[in-house]
């Protein structure tokens, strides 16, 4: 059973689908409208798990899984009615079906009694409290005798002598040989079966000739046709089995009758079959009476006499050397056998299962493709353009096929966000029965594909989301209806892609945030000082402070002090970013975004005194040079400018980061109108722009920290590193007077390099008190 | 004496897993293997590809395996094709469909290598 190992991953990897499938499957069966193939699906899940965990050894899973599979049996075949109580338990059924898996998964023990309340109610269900039906243990594997080939020679040798004797009218020889005479051979049972098998034997496939080839693997034999049956030619219908046999075996005394049977197992019960016994003297020897040989009639015998010449070799042999060993042919053929390149010629599903490592190696290749390209680009940049023409060409068709290939590879890691969605109406069915609240899950966007890590990354941040929106956010059914709002709250999930990042909602049609509540928190806290001025929109950002939960009790679910901080944290690491909208009495919207693609990205390269920086071009609008009478300032804010009919807040790079001799005067150089994710405009004061770049992001939090305003690092053609900024990030810095410079507008002192960079004032002012 | 040709066996299963087990159980014992993943699949490939043994599961979507075994017995050139089906169980009610139907015999899950190995040399050879 040991080669069958090598196995387990597909078997834990299939029955985790498998699991999903059924449970998926569950959530939608409901009293009422029961779709029989979902019923059917389930049912073939449980079975395929079952089968598969017998076959490993899995003894617990199996006997549980063998009572979920029954009741799933009564359900489909009407037997058992569809409640809720029975949906509840076979859900329950499901879970611990995983959790067994997960125990086998790991080689350790479930702890005892996991399955006795579960089984217990499944039982119920099934109307009776019986042990289950043991399974059948697999029979002793049959020792195997290597099958001589050459034999068969043997089998129909004297085929010919029959033959002679039928032509030349004269009876067949009578075959006997030391096999079936004479007294059995000390250490040796003598065995004789007499085998007439019914004429249709042959339409259920089976084959004599196997038959008896196996049963002479057990000994020695000596074979006998009976022709007594065999009707004239004329009358002869081929499909039909016209001939019976009587075998003489010598064997080993090991050899029992259960192997004999064995070789009729799917015969035995069409058939007469016909098995006596000889020990050695001193046994009363009754020598079996052989059936009288008729002459053959025809010279086409469909099967002619067949007594074997040469015995069989009774020394059993290993498996490995069986059919074939012999052969070079088949030798040279092996090869190919064993291993999982197999030749298939059947019909197999339009997938390939692929190493994560693999794609891993081939995405960080392309972006090494991509540098290598850019690297090109630069130094050919110089050359006059008349004389290099092709070449300048051929890289722009590289370029162009780089861009293709990048996209190619970065969509095979690509998921749909269905996988984690589909785990969602399982948390809203907990979540509602827990706070005995009535919820609605919609979803849409399920198709939008994202890169695989950020999509196992999701689950987390989306759990903790919807949880607060159920406990927090939305009302109890009667609270509702007092207020005229449907029974059942909704939370609305969605997922779409936006300006190259991928936007996921979490909406809620609940009471909102609680300003006031939250705004005397964070005072009490000492994390806003009293009296201070906020917009609505940052007292609700608010909640991303650490440690933050207004719960007053800690209910089940989600205030057990894992915040929106944390969430908020996740959704950072993975170069996202988190925001919220409410709406007090109507409802909350979180507002996820990430992007697509974590490897390369399309930007704009600009620079600002000697330093470069790269800007997503997803996120820029335009560049311009503006005119003196566009800019304004605003007392004790910033500087604004407008642009396109509005005014858009002025962010000179150079103080942000600390950067000499740069350009200050924004009409001597260049503006770049940015875009954040959710519309915000900002102008960036640069030097120049240089022009657009295909880039490889290295992370920078990897390799160095974290920085505001910095997204990730990359290395330019010609060698430089750069900075890809974050616009979103810029903008939060600017506003609150953050930055790597001298001190913004409003006089705050900014942190020396060595502390982290806050992200917003409320840490700043935190860390100022302490 | 020719060579002899590896025989060709079908393994007819919804689960991974158990076609992978069989192939790979079969492949090691000298056999060949094509794989098929419902009835249907089975049908269209036994149009095309000679077969000399098919092991089918009986609980499969699509079409199952006692409709497959009906379907290959009602076409002429398979009337006599040795089919095995997968139970699970000494589960009598679905051998004896599964002997009405016309198969060859069967073979009970969790099956060990070498039972399997013994059953198909035993029905084809």
């Amino acid at each position: 059973m040991d080669d069958l190992s090598r196995f387990k991953q597909t078997y834990f990897d299939e029955s985790a689908e498998l699991l999903a499938v059924a449970e998926a499957g569950l959530l939608r069966l409901a009293p009422g409208e029961i779709d029989m193939d979902e019923v059917n699906a389930i049912f073939r899940a449980v079975h395929s798990i079952k089968g598969g965990g017998g076959a490993f050894g899995f003894n617990d899973l199996v006997a549980f899984a063998h009572e979920f599979e029954t009741v799933m049996d009564g359900v489909r075949n009407a037997e058992i009615p569809v409640t809720t109580g029975l949906v509840d338990t076979l859900i329950r059924a499901n879970d611990v079906l995983a959790r067994l898996l997960a125990h086998a998964a790991d080689e350790t023990d479930a702890p005892a009694g996991t399955t006795d309340d579960t089984v217990a109610a499944l039982r119920h269900f099934l109307g009776k409290a019986e042990a289950p039906a043991e399974e059948q243990p697999p029979s002793p594997a049959d020792r195997l005798y290597p099958d001589d080939e050459d034999d068969e020679a043997g089998i129909f040798g004297d085929a010919l002598a029959a033959i002679q004797a039928a032509r030349d009218d004269q009876p067949a020889p009578a075959f006997a040989g030391p096999v079936s005479e004479g007294p059995v051979p000390e250490g040796k049972v003598r065995w004789t079966i007499v085998f007439r098998p019914k004429a249709e034997l042959l339409l259920s496939g089976n084959e004599p000739t196997y038959m008896l080839r196996a049963l002479r693997r057990l000994g020695d034999a000596e074979v006998v046709c009976h022709l007594d049956k065999l009707p004239s030619l004329r009358d002869l219908d081929a499909e039909l089995l016209h001939l019976s046999w009587t075998v003489t075996l010598l064997a080993d005394p090991l050899v029992d009758r259960a192997q004999i049977d064995d070789v009729f197992e799917f015969v035995a019960d069409d058939c007469d079959i016909r098995i006596g016994a000889e020990a050695p003297p001193p046994a009363i020897i009754r020598a079996a009476e052989p059936l009288p040989a008729a002459t053959a009639t025809a010279a086409n015998l469909p099967e002619p006499a067949v007594p074997s010449s040469a015995p069989a070799t009774t020394a059993p042999a290993t498996t490995s050397g069986s059919p074939g060993a012999a052969k070079a042919a088949d030798g040279a053929k092996r090869g190919n056998g064993g291993g999982a390149g197999g030749d298939h010629s059947g019909p197999t599903t339009h997938t390939i299962r692929v190493d994560l490592d693999k794609i891993d190696r081939l995405v960080n290749m392309v972006g090494e493709m991509v540098i290598t390209q850019a690297m090109i680009a630069e130094h050919l940049r110089d050359l006059p353009p008349g004389q290099f023409q092709e070449l300048l060409e051929g890289l722009e068709s590289l370029a162009q096929h780089t861009r293709e290939l990048r996209e190619s590879v970065m969509s095979i890691r690509a998921q749909p966000v269905s996988s984690v969605f589909s785990r969602m109406p399982r948390l809203v069915r907990e979540c509602a029965a827990a706070t005995g609240k009535e919820v609605m899950l919609v979803t849409s966007g399920e198709t939008t594909e994202v890169d695989k890590t950020v999509v196992e990354n999701l689950v987390d941040p989306l759990t903790h989301m919807i949880r607060n929106s159920i406990d927090h956010g939305l009302e109890g059914p009667e609270e509702r209806e007092r207020l005229g709002k449907p029974r059942a709250g909704t939370v609305h999930l969605s997922a779409a892609h936006r300006s190259g990042r991928i936007v996921i909602e979490v909406t809620d049609d609940g009471r909102g945030i609680n300003r006031a509540k939250v705004l005397s928190k964070a005072i009490e806290k000492g994390l806003v000082q009293p009296g201070a001025t906020m917009s609505d929109e940052e007292i609700d950002h608010l909640i991303f402070l650490p440690g933050f939960s207004t719960a007053d009790q800690v209910s089940n679910l989600s205030g057990r002090g894992v915040g929106m901080d944390v969430v908020r944290r996740n959704i950072s690491s993975l170069g996202g970013r988190i925001g919220v909208y409410s709406t007090p009495g109507e409802g909350s919207r979180f507002v996820l975004s990430l992007p697509l693609t974590l490897a390369v990205l399309d930007g704009m390269v600009i620079s600002v005194g000697e330093e470069r920086f790269v800007l997503p071009l997803t996120n820029i609008v335009e560049s311009l040079r503006p005119k003196p009478a566009d800019l304004h300032g605003l007392v004790n804010k910033c500087d604004v400018m407008m642009a396109r009919g509005e005014y858009v807040r002025l962010v000179h790079l150079h103080r942000l980061f600390g950067i000499p001799q740069a350009i200050d005067d924004a009409t001597k150089g260049l503006v770049v109108l940015v875009e954040t994710e959710d519309g915000s405009r900002l102008g960036l004061v640069v030097d120049e722009v240089l022009g657009q770049q295909q880039v490889v992001i290295k992370s920078l939090e990897a390799n160095f920290r974290r920085l505001d305003g910095v997204a990730a690092a990359t290395i330019l053609g010609d060698g430089r590193v750069a900075l890809i900024l974050d616009v979103a990030g810029l903008r939060e810095m600017s506003r609150h007077g953050g930055g790597y410079g001298n001190s913004g507008p409003d006089g705050a002192t900014p942190p020396s390099p060595s502390l982290p960079a806050p992200a917003d004032r409320f840490d700043q002012r935190q860390r100022q008190t302490v | 004496m020719e060579p002899s040709v590896k025989k060709k066996v079908m393994t007819v299963d919804d689960s991974r897993t158990m076609r992978d087990m069989v192939s790979f159980t079969l492949r090691g014992a000298g056999y060949d293997v094509v794989e098929a993943a419902d009835g249907q699949q089975a049908m269209s490939a036994i149009a095309t590809t000679k077969v000399d043994l098919v092991i089918t599961d009986l609980n499969m979507p699509v079409m199952d395996g006692l409709t497959l075994i009906r379907k290959l017995r009602a076409i002429p050139a398979h009337r006599t094709l040795p089919i095995l089906m997968l139970t699970t169980e000494a589960d009598e009610s679905k051998k004896a469909e599964g002997r009405a139907a016309g198969a060859t015999g069967w073979i009970v899950k969790p099956f060990n290598p070498d039972k399997l190995v013994s059953v198909v040399q035993k029905v084809c050879g």
